[in-house]
């Protein structure tokens, strides 16, 4: 018997907290394959933000780093500087990343740092109970948005990764969702890829994973997984928003 | 050794492996495990095509997939 599929190497064997179904646990393990396949782990530096995923430190069996409520990539851009033969990388929620730590992921993408973050958008504040996000979608019920989000009152949803595709200093931009197992081994290649293009120098690189939150959005983890595909991926297209081509040309 | 194996102990009876087998042979336990969820599990080995699209859904890696080596002839 040939082993087709066990745990990668770059997990710890800790359980995790995450609520049954929530998609962090597989993004996770996509981000710890790619790095068992690309033969970095010892080279590896993780930096852990504030949401659910604030425990991911557990689960990654590299050496990690805990931030600041959205400073991940500030953090990481310090990180690179000083140890710049280090594959330096974020792993960030959309309360991270889209609200209050816009500015520092704006800024690490102009200044064009040589790191590669993962940015897991499921359209509302998991850790904190469900209020609404920079991206929850409009209509979308959340805690302080009882009756849905009114594009009146509460604007519209921010869209990260055409934001920072914008930005010159970025090498790889790309939306992937875990919605089915075509769409996970889109992902880990996209995640494989935004690795690459930091072991080859090229650049800021992020992807924009679409997750779900079963518990907050109250749905089965089988409903939350229909409802990112009928009505994530409308308003977040997948797909590769920019490649290093772009730059180079 | 065992086409499909699920770590029990691990598993939050999420259901999104049993989605996503083409050969719909992952079944939700009658037991419980201890931390309260009824496990995944395959009773007919056999059917399984070793295609590991269970083990790439599942969010609490509590699946490893094995497949016959082919005899080289």
């Amino acid at each position: 018997m040939i082993t087709v599929f066990e745990r990668p190497k770059s997990l710890t064997p800790a359980k995790t907290h995450y609520c049954p179904g929530c998609t962090h646990g597989i993004i996770h393990r996509l981000v710890a394959e790619v790095i068992d396949e690309l033969d970095v782990r010892e080279d590896t530096i993780g930096i852990a933000p504030v949401g659910c995923s604030v425990l991911a430190y557990n689960y990654f069996n590299l050496d990690m780093q805990e931030a600041a409520h959205g400073r991940a990539p500030a953090v990481a851009t310090g990180i690179k500087r000083v140890h710049p033969d280090k594959v330096v990388f974020t792993y960030q929620g959309d309360g991270d990343l889209a609200a209050i730590g816009t500015a520092e992921i704006i800024h690490a993408a102009a200044r064009g740092e040589k790191i590669t973050t993962i940015f897991v958008n499921n359209a509302i504040y998991g850790m904190t109970g469900g209020q609404m996000a920079p991206t929850t979608l409009v209509g979308q019920e959340a805690t302080t948005a009882p009756s849905g989000r009114n594009a009146e009152t509460q604007g519209y949803p921010v869209r990260m990764s055409e934001i920072l595709a914008t930005i010159q200093g970025t090498a790889y931009i790309a939306r992937v969702s875990v919605h089915n197992p075509q769409e996970v081994a889109k992902a880990k290649k996209a995640i494989k890829k935004a690795f690459q293009i930091q072991l080859e120098r090229k650049g800021f690189a992020l992807v924009e994973v679409l997750s779900t939150c079963p518990t907050n959005w109250g749905l089965t983890p089988l409903a939350a997984m229909k409802w990112l595909q009928e009505n994530m991926i409308p308003y977040y297209p997948l797909g590769v928003q920019k490649t290093p081509e772009e730059v180079e040309v | 050794m065992l086409r499909v194996e699920f770590d029990e102990e691990r598993c939050k009876g999420c259901e999104l492996c049993a989605a996503a087998c083409p050969q719909r042979i992952i079944v939700m336990a009658p037991r419980l495990n201890t931390m309260g969820f009824h496990p995944a599990t395959v009773t007919e080995q056999e059917r399984c095509i070793s295609c590991a699209f269970c083990a790439r859904m599942c969010p609490d890696v509590v699946i490893t997939v094995r497949k016959e080596e082919k005899k080289r002839g």
